[in-house]
This record gives C-alpha cells, structure tokens and sequence, in this order.
C-alpha cells in the first residue's frame, strides 16, 4: 500500500473517531446549536442599552398651572415614567432605593419668578452609578426641557428658537436600534467558543485521560492528528456560523447588505484562527481544568470585551488599544458589522481579512512548532 | 465529623494547587483580566474622529469647531470641500461623525433666523453613535445659551442645573470596576466547583468518595468550602485593586459588602456543584458552566441596564445570583449603603443558596442509593 493512501486511512479513522465522541457527547451540539439560540434571544430581544421609560421623580413643590405646564410635558414624553413627589425628602428616598433614576425639583417660587420675569432655577439630579445611564437620562430631560421652552414662548407670546438646531443622520442604522449590532457581533462570540474554547478542551481531554499516549504510540502521523481534530471542530462551528446567520436574518430582520460569499470566507478565516488558538491552548495545558481557564480569559472574555463587540475601540488607553491588536474578534467584529450593515466596504474589509490571514499563519507556524515539541 | 469534613476539603485544595499551571491560572488571569478590563471597559468616548464640511464663511461656525476642539471627547481629523468626499470617510470608517455647516449658516443665526446643523454618524455601532449624538447636543446646548446671551436676544425663561449623584463625573469605570469584582469571581468559583465533581467522576474516584464513611452532606459541604475560601481571597484581591489602584471610592460598610459576597459564593458554589453532578465529563461541566453563565453575565445589569430588558426577561433576571451582587458592590462602593438598604439583595441570594446545594446533597444521595 503506498503512504497517501495509508494516510488518507489513518485521517479516515481519526475523523470517525472524533465524530462518535462529537455525537456520543451531547454537550458539543449543546454549545454549537443551543447556545447560540439562548445569545440571539437574549442580545435580540432582552439586551439592550436603548433607554425607554426612564423612571423619574417630579417634586413639585407648590403646583399650579405653570408647573402643570412642565410636568405635562414629562409625562407625553416616551422616554419618562413620571412619578409625582411633594418633597424632595421622599423623592430623595426613591432615588437612593434605585426606585427612580433621576429628580426633577421646582421649587415653591418657580412660577412666581417665572411670572416676574426673574429666572427660576430647575434643579435636576441623576443618579449617576451607571454612568452612560445617567448621561442618557440627563440628555433626555434637557430635551424635553427645550421643549417645554417652546411650549411655554407660544403661550406666553414671545416666539422663543433654539439658534441652532441639530439635524442627525445615522447611515447603516437610522434608528440606532442597538440589536442590528449586537446580533451581527455574537456570531464572533459564538465561533470563538467552539474554535477555541470546546476546541482546547478536547484536545487536553486526551492528555487527562491517557488517551494521548495511546495515540501517539499509533503510526498517526502528527499532521494527521491535528487535521483529524481540527475537522470535526471547523464543520460544527461553520455550521453553528450558517445557524446564526440564518436566525439572524429570518428571526431577528437584521439586514445582509453584504455579499453573503464574503462573510463565509471571512467566517472561515476566523474559524481557522480561532482553531489554531484552541489547539495551541490545549497542547500547552494538557489539562482539561487550566485549558478552560485559559480559554476563556485569553479567548471567550477578549472577544466580548475588547472586539468593538460593546465597547468602542478608540476610547480605550494606548496601551490596551494595542493588546486589542492581536485579539482575532476586533478584525472580524469589524467585518461582521460592515458586512451586516453597510456592505461591501472592500477598504475595511481587506484590511481586517488581511489581519486574520497574518493571524492564521502566525499561529499555524506556533502550533506546528509547539506540537512537534510536545507531541513527539 | 468536622475532621472529615476539613480532610476532604484539603483533598480538594490539593487537587487544585498541587500543579505549578493550576495555581498560576487562578492568580495570573484573574488579575490580567481587572487591569485589562478596568481600563478596557468604558462607554465614556474620549477620541471621537469628528470630519468637518463647512461651506459656511461666518464667525459662527469658527465658533462651535473651536468649542470641538477644546472638547475631549473629540478629534477633527480632517476638513472636507466637496459633498461626494463625504460618504467614503464614514463608509470606510475614518471618521465617526461628519459636521455639515450649510453657507448661510452664520447670516442666519445673525438674522436670528434658526440654522440647520447637519450630523452625520456612523451607526455600525448604535450605541457609540448615541453617546456620540449625546455629547455633539451637549455641546450644542452650550453654544446656543452663549449665542443668545451675547447676541442679545432675551434670555431664557428659566435654567436648568444638573448635577449627578455618587458617580460626579460621571466615569464608566466607577461603574464597571466593581461589577468586575462580580463578575470575576463568578468565573473562577464556577469552574472550581463545575469541575470537582465532574472531573472525579471522570476519573472514577468519584464511586471511592461514595463508598468513604464521609455522608452526602459531608462530601457536599467538603466540595462548597474550597470554592467559597479561593472566591473569597480572590474577590479580595480584586477589592483593593478596585479600591487603590483604580481610585473607586469605597463609601460603604464592608461588612455589607463582605457579607453580599459570602451569600453571593454560597449561591455561585450551589449553581457549580449542580452542573457538576449533572455532568458526566469534565467537558460537559465546563459547557454546562458556559450556558448558564453567559446569560447570567448578560442579563445581571452588568454592562446593560436591567430596567431596559422587557418585562419577562426583567422576571427571569431574579433567578440570576450576579443581579444582586452586583447592585450590592456598587451600592457599597459608590452610593455608600449599608445592611439595611441591601437586604432586599441578600435574602435571594441566601434561597437560591439553599435551593441548588439541597438539589446537589439529593442528586449525591440518589447515586448513593
């Protein structure tokens, strides 16, 4: 028998292998197909950081029609569940009970100063533990602030205008609905759980077991353990991949603008990086405990926190900008969100593929190098 | 009886020092992560890359660039001439916002006539976008109560003074860090224990555990008591990072806190030990560990508000451990609470405790059996 076919044999066997123990243990499918669905239902129905019904505290000391004027105002707006405070004492309470987000204070001389022409000041506080909350908050009572102004100016006579007014475009998502984003960025979430995390586990699974030995006694070559471990892996991950893109359209109307062969081989790039991390993981660890440990400080938490995923990139300090240059989530959460919501930017798009393929022959040559260290 | 109980605790302390990697993995990361992540994590924009269009020739808009300029949150990076130039700069994301002054407009605002300003962002990011759309009005808010106090128009009919309570200047990190103190002790304890049971049913020492004098009860309380003392030490480490390095204020009792915490591992420590005994595989566990964490981290307020969730999904977020926490560090630290004001937090914790180690002792019995 000649060597490529004894090599396509032993690939063969290693595939079936891995295959039964994919089928035979639930909890690979469970990671691959369950919980990309539990991440969609949650990021596209529960998540959100689009604020509405803000509850908010009015105290009113001395209530008349003026004040009724402004409150009136809170009450239509969508974005406030108004609750009505005589004192600003109990208000006070509420707010530190986290029974309401912010205050709102006319003091007992609001209308007469109003009436004389004086300048009645409206005391407005926030509570301000979440801090982009807060800015929300405030943002929104200024605005409906300006708007009672306006109200009050057409009642009262003198035509009162804001000198400048704004005029927002928001290009790729007019009503900066949070979930045509967050949707998009979990399909890197997902992929790198199965790439790298149940990637690194099944590997040192053999070490912990005694399996490895067994293995490496056997004529497989080192080349052929790797790719029969890494194809079993690729096809559960991809196919997650199509999975979420699917829910993605059909259940949750986020828009491919995109070419939809442009996000599979940008997938397929990312899935063979994330592999070759998994892999790399797993050999140096040989231990199922530290191999998930490491996986999911150096892999799962990276990619939800310093991709773009929720937080923006350029806010952070120089230094951990930089460390966000090797995580593979950044480039591909970047491509995934122009794919999804602009299209075929080729500039952003080249440049970000053009980094993971960088990445992938980086860790290629690591893994090939590491393995051939410890596997033989 | 305690003697027994203390021995397999030691066994299981072994278990997970005695290897050089296993105790670097539960110091090194969790420290990366704080300093990483503390610094990482923040929803304040500082380098927003602002492009400007001006056609407009007035003082006017010289005006509102300079108060741009002198904004932190911004950064122009380039002036525009032509309208075609401006699609390519936000498609290819060189710039996040794009500022159009339309020719007339300065004459307008002399003439006191209302002039348009044209915003465009890029929405890839909707919620940069908002915060960013948030700050360019602020800075409009600003510049229009300047114009009209200088160009003697009369005043406005009544001021507004926001101030913003606990967290002044309004810093993220004030809020992330000490939901970072949750969160991480979230993952450690949970693959601690996930993995004790799971790993020595693997193993097959788990039917030896069985066949020992050591009851259920014992065996379940020798598992818990690791998982609660490392989450314990790691959790205090975090604490004075929080506290001295990154300068968060600690307001509050730390009593509350501590007390938060030992109720907050109990319940962490119960969640781990039923994966665990559910699993047959180690790897099963870490999965198991992974689908009720997510969420968990996801739905405990701790990077989005839980009063933004809708109604049912608002239900679902008491079942999670890390929501109440989270409300009880952040109440320590930032708004300086103390027992009384946290015991709506403490005594879910205490059920949900009670209810998962009872399920696990249940589950150990029937194997028993």
């Amino acid at each position: 028998m000649n060597s490529a076919a004894s090599a396509r044999i032993r690939l063969k066997g290693m595939l079936i292998k891995e295959g039964l123990q994919i089928i035979r243990d639930p909890s690979s499918i469970a990671i691959a197909f369950i919980l990309p669905v539990v991440l969609l239902f949650l990021f596209g129905y529960g998540v959100s950081l689009d604020a509405k019904h803000i509850p908010i505290g009015l105290v009113v000391e001395q209530p008349d029609t003026n004040t009724a004027s402004l409150t009136g105002s809170f009450s239509q707006s969508t974005y406030f569940t108004p609750e009505y405070f005589h004192s600003i004492k109990a208000a006070d309470t509420a707010l530190k009970e986290h029974k309401i987000e912010g205050i709102v204070w006319l003091k007992n001389n609001f209308s007469s100063q109003l009436l004389n022409g004086q300048t009645p000041d409206i005391a407005v506080l926030v509570n301000g533990v979440n801090s982009n909350q807060a800015a929300i908050t405030q943002g929104y009572i200024e605005g409906t602030w300006v708007t009672w102004l306006q109200h009050y100016a057409n009642l009262s006579g003198h035509a009162f205008k804001p000198t400048v007014e704004l005029e927002q475009r928001v290009w790729f998502n007019p009503a900066l609905n949070s979930r045509l984003y967050l949707v998009p960025g979990l399909i890197a979430i997902i992929m790198t759980l199965i790439g790298s995390l149940l990637t690194s586990m099944v590997v040192a699974r053999e070490w912990d077991r005694g399996t490895m030995e067994a293995i490496l006694v056997t004529p497989l070559h080192i080349n052929e353990f790797l790719i029969g471990k890494l194809i079993p892996y690729f096809i559960l991950g991809m196919g997650s991949m199509l999975f979420t893109v699917t829910l993605a359209i059909w259940q949750f109307d986020v828009p491919l603008l995109g070419s939809f062969w442009l996000l599979l081989l940008s997938s397929t790039l990312f899935m063979l990086v994330s592999l070759a991390i998994g892999l790399l993981i797993s050999i140096v660890s040989k231990n199922q405990f530290i191999a998930g440990q490491i996986s999911i400080m150096v892999t799962f938490l990276p990619a939800f926190m310093l991709s773009g995923f929720i937080f923006d990139i350029n806010s952070m300090p120089e230094v951990t900008q930089l460390i966000t240059q090797i995580v593979p989530a950044r480039y591909f959460v970047a491509i995934l969100q122009t794919l999804f919501l602009a299209g075929n930017i080729w500039p952003v798009l080249l440049a970000n593929m053009g980094a993971l393929v960088l990445m992938l022959i980086f860790f290629a040559i690591i893994v090939r190098k590491k393995s051939t260290n410890h596997l033989e | 009886m305690l003697q027994a109980i203390w021995a397999l605790s030691i066994k299981e302390f072994l278990a997970l020092l005695r290897d050089k990697r296993s105790r670097a993995v539960l110091i090194g990361p969790p420290l990366l992560q704080l300093l990483v992540f503390g610094y990482a994590a923040t929803f304040n924009l500082n380098h927003i890359s602002v492009a400007i269009y001006n056609e407009d020739q007035g003082e006017a808009s010289r005006q509102f660039i300079s108060q741009i300029e002198g904004s932190p949150n911004f950064n122009i990076i380039q002036y525009v001439s032509k309208n075609s130039d401006i699609a390519p700069i936000i498609n290819n994301k060189e710039a996040l916002m794009l500022i159009h002054f339309g020719p007339n407009f300065s004459t307008n605002l002399q003439k006191n006539i209302t002039a348009p300003l044209q915003v465009i962002l890029d929405g890839r990011n909707s919620n940069t976008a908002m915060i960013s759309l948030n700050y360019i009005r602020s800075i409009l808010f600003t510049f229009n109560q300047k114009w009209a106090s200088e160009h003697g128009s009369k005043s406005l009919p009544s001021t507004l003074q926001p101030r913003t309570w606990y967290n002044e200047n309004k810093q993220s990190s004030w809020f992330i860090i000490p939901g970072i103190i949750g969160l991480i002790t979230l993952i450690v304890t949970l693959t601690i224990t996930a993995l004790s049971v799971a790993r020595e049913r693997e193993e097959g020492t788990f039917d030896q555990l069985l066949v020992t004098p050591l009851t259920p009860l014992q065996i379940l309380i020798g598992k818990a008591l690791p998982g609660i003392i490392i989450g314990l030490v790691e959790a205090t480490v975090i604490i004075i990072f929080a506290a001295y390095w990154f300068d968060i204020p600690l307001r509050g009792n730390i009593g509350a806190l501590y007390l938060g915490l030992l109720l907050f591992l109990l319940s962490a420590v119960g969640i781990g030990l039923m994966i665990s005994t559910i699993s047959t595989t180690q790897q099963q566990a870490i999965l198991g560990t992974f689908i009720f964490m997510v969420p968990a981290v996801l739905l405990s307020g701790y990077a989005t508000p839980i009063e933004n969730m809708p109604e049912i999904i608002q239900w679902l977020t008491y079942l999670d451990p890390l929501r109440y926490l989270l409300i009880i560090t952040r109440g320590v630290f930032l708004e300086g609470d103390s027992y009384t004001l946290l015991f709506p937090q403490y005594w879910p914790m205490l059920i949900i405790g009670i209810t998962t180690l009872a399920t696990t002792g249940w589950l150990f019995q029937k194997r028993v059996v």
